[in-house]
């Protein structure tokens, strides 16, 4: 096992193995593509160079022990450092052809076009149907009847309509936690955003609604540009397209997901990813 | 490598390791002593190795278990998964060729009671070392995960190919010219057939080697030896 | 040690449960004794202030010596002065600790206004009661209702500051950071979900100002003062129940001093009833 981590590079003079297939970004589109991105709390560099891309209609993990700046490099994509002082970012986050990170960026429409689902489920204290009319209300005028099917057609994306569709008007904070993350998921749908940010979604839920979850970021790919930050490497596995290994704030390694699950380049992801870290 | 976090994970891995060692061991010694029993027109060490396959057997029921406990329970990631999954294919061709071993000597014991060509004899035995070293250096490649090992391997089954159409042509020659060898001659071409599916076998297992390490085979077209001898056998 | 002897054997277990039971004992007296005082303070208060109950306490005007008579217009006084106070500081202080909670959590300028007005919420009632006289009643050159609920309202605000923004600080972040991630800004943040979220809080701090304020005499004494009529005159002097008992019940008139116990128990009555009903809300709020 001595030769796992130089990954057959250090035998390539005396051994003819063949090369591998880099990752195949032909047909993608890239949604985000973040340059040299560096973040700091403070004095203290939480990023450092980070160069990667997103592409539209997959699904990108950002996997890695606590503290690799993986959530950080999530909250930056929607600017939400924004709500606290001492926070900033360098580099270039370009979204659509507009760096997200200019000063004079609109951020309350970027965060419409930029969804985020949080760790804890985070439903507003009010009815069902407000939760999710709520924000739609904020960019879009819509008749009753619209605006009823808006909400409708929200709750069905998150699997939720059956299970609510008699009790609109219940407080959504009276639901399970697994349907507060799916009212949560139907809330930051039903603004039509473009991207979807998920902070460890699944990591209040029990299995059962972490399945369901999965299920349902499976489906949202085909309409949205999907990050998802977890802990669990399996569901890292599960879910993404591409995955991204972070460790003490720097990108260690990123490629479509099978390749890094099966054959990591690098001897930290690796490490990582077979329980060996440490 | 670094030991896994969780202790139980790197022992049971172990485990397996040597279970598959063990068949190794077991399947090199049954090469072996097939062409002792061969060489030396004995029956008993014969009958020996017949029995010891049902050993050989068991390790592989008991790789499989193992293999499919850890797969459930360890959820394993990149070079842990290869090395699972790599260790239940080479239990297989090891179980395999142990078979081959074990065929080979029993068309030994009927070939005591015939008259068999010793030049022929001789032949299988000679390929029969060729491909019993290459077992022996695809072990130690295994291991050691020692890919320029198994690679050399690899690449020595075109030997083993040739020597095989050779024998082949002369056991048809022998054949040809004494109709009434013509039972041991056909017992000796399945033996020949049986050891050359060996070597096979660890090619495969050289592949495997190579998997577990790095996460590939050896892709370069290998020139097929053997390709020849359909040809040659349809024109006699 | 060996596990056996965990039992009562064991002198060091033993000496452990002796001193609990010394502590519990304690505790139990202590307990008996503080709510013990209350008990009969309201048992008292019940036992002298019922029999006045009557309809006439709520029609009638508080009487000239010696005549029968209610307490009406303290009655009135007391709501509106408490209302107006309530009207005047609840704004105030709701934003200030909107301020506090939401905008200016790590400032400078925050740390010096929480400050003073935990000095604030610890001040005498009657120097509020000076004060209002010196900036109101002095230049005015009377008492007045307003001065009254001025100075009540300088008492509400302290109050209403500190249980909002508590109240606002406990909703948790996760919370604003989802309200911004649908594009919120932060003023509607503010007023649809922190507020919503922390409303029961809100409102219980609100009503316990007002518990607070409806017994209190000092500041009352140097800004509304008293009037023995009925009167809705904000400009005038006002009567308001606490001024009216401390009068009454330093009375030599029988009369009087059961009016005085009457209103002593109307005021207990109402600060219990507004205690319950925060109580009541703040529980709802936990267990939603």
């Amino acid at each position: 096992m001595s030769i796992a981590s130089t990954n057959g590079h250090g035998l390539s003079t005396a051994v003819p193995v063949a090369t591998h297939a880099k990752v195949d970004t032909a047909g993608l589109a890239e949604k985000v593509s973040i340059k040299n991105l560096e973040f700091f709390y403070g004095d203290s560099r939480a990023l450092k160079g980070i160069s990667l891309s997103l592409y539209a209609n997959k699904t990108t993990a950002f996997i890695g022990p606590s503290g690799c700046g993986k959530s950080t490099l999530l909250r930056i994509l929607n600017r939400m450092y924004d709500l606290y002082p001492g926070q900033r970012a360098t580099g270039d986050v370009i979204f659509d052809g507009d760096n997200l990170l200019r000063a004079d960026q609109d951020i309350n429409l970027l965060r419409a076009r930029i969804g985020m689902v949080f760790q804890k489920p985070t439903p507003f204290p009010m009815s069902i149907y407000e939760n999710i009319a709520f924000g739609v209300r904020l960019y879009e005028s819509l008749p009753k009847a619209e605006l009823d099917a808006r909400v409708e057609s929200a709750l069905r994306r998150a699997a939720l309509w059956d299970e609510v569709k008699d009790k609109l008007n219940a407080n959504g904070q009276s639901l399970s936690g697994g349907q507060q993350q799916r009212l949560c998921i139907a809330r930051t749908v039903a603004v039509k955003p473009e991207v979807i940010l998920f902070d460890e979604p699944c990591s209040a839920l029990d299995p059962i609604s972490t399945a369901k979850i999965e299920e349902l970021i499976d489906e949202l790919k085909q309409d949205y540009t999907i990050v998802i930050v977890t802990h669990n490497m399996q569901q890292a596995a599960r879910v993404s397209d591409f995955t991204a290994f972070m460790y003490l704030g720097e990108l260690i390694e990123f490629g479509a997901t099978e390749t890094l699950f099966t054959t990591p380049k690098d001897s930290r992801t690796q490490a990582y990813i077979t329980g060996r870290f440490g | 490598m670094a030991e896994h976090t969780l202790k139980r994970f790197d022992e049971e891995l172990e485990r397996l390791s040597s279970t598959i060692s063990e068949m190794g061991g077991l399947a090199e010694t049954a090469l072996t002593q097939c062409l002792v029993a061969l060489r030396q027109s004995d029956s008993e060490v014969a009958e020996q190795v017949i029995a010891a396959d049902a050993r050989v057997d068991a390790l592989d029921i008991a790789v499989q278990e193992q293999t499919v406990k850890l797969l459930a329970l360890r959820q394993p990631m990149a070079v842990d998964l290869r090395v699972i999954l790599s260790s239940i294919k080479i239990a297989a061709a090891l179980e395999r060729i142990a078979d081959y071993a074990k065929n080979t000597a029993k068309r030994t014991i009927v070939l005591n009671s015939v008259t068999a060509p010793p030049a022929a004899v001789t032949g299988i035995d000679r390929l029969g070392r060729l491909v019993r070293t290459a077992l022996k250096d695809v072990l130690d490649a295994f291991a050691q995960g020692d890919v320029t090992k198994a690679h050399d391997v690899w690449t020595r089954d075109e030997e083993i190919d040739q020597v095989y159409t050779g024998l082949f042509r002369e056991l048809l020659t022998y054949m040809m010219e004494d109709p009434r060898t013509i039972t041991s001659c056909t017992h000796l071409l399945f033996m020949a057939k049986n050891i050359e599916r060996a070597g096979d076998h660890v090619t495969n297992i050289a592949e495997l080697v190579s998997f577990r390490t790095t996460g590939h085979g050896f892709d370069e077209t290998r020139p097929k030896g053997s390709a020849s001898l359909y040809a040659a056998g349809n024109a006699s | 040690m060996a596990n056996s002897s965990l039992a009562g054997s064991n002198p060091l277990y033993a000496g452990r449960r002796r001193r609990n039971a010394i502590a519990k004992t304690l505790a139990w007296i202590a307990t008996a004794f503080g709510l013990g005082w209350l008990i009969l303070i309201l048992g008292i208060l019940l036992f002298e202030g019922i029999g006045g109950l009557s309809l006439s306490v709520f029609t009638e005007n508080t009487p000239p010596p010696g005549a029968a008579g209610g307490l009406m217009n303290a009655i009135v006084g007391s709501l509106i002065i408490t209302i107006l106070a309530v009207v005047i500081g609840t704004p105030i202080g709701i934003l200030a600790g909107t301020y506090l909670a939401e905008y200016g959590r790590h400032d400078k300028l925050s740390s010096v206004v929480r400050f003073i007005n935990d000095i604030l919420l610890s001040a005498p009632s009657i120097v509020i009661g000076l004060f209002v006289y010196e900036i109101m009643v002095a230049p005015m050159g009377h008492f007045s209702g307003w001065a009254g609920a001025v100075a009540l309202a300088v008492i509400v605000i302290p109050v209403v500051v500190r249980t909002t923004e508590d109240m606002l600080t406990l909703v948790p972040d996760t919370l604003r950071e989802a309200a911004a991630s649908i594009g919120l800004p932060r003023a509607l943040m503010i007023m649809r979900i922190a507020y919503r979220a922390a409303s029961a809080g809100i409102v219980t701090g609100i009503l316990l100002a007002i518990a607070r304020i409806s017994g209190e005499t000092a500041p009352l004494l140097f800004t509304a003062l008293n009037n023995q009529f009925f009167s809705v005159n904000m400009n005038q002097p006002m009567p308001s129940l606490p001024v009216v008992i401390f009068q009454f019940a330093l009375s030599p008139y029988e009369e009087w001093q059961k009016l005085a116990w009457t209103g002593a128990l109307l005021i207990t009555v109402t600060v219990l009833a507004l205690s319950v009903i925060a109580r009541s809300l703040t529980s709802a709020r936990k267990s939603s």
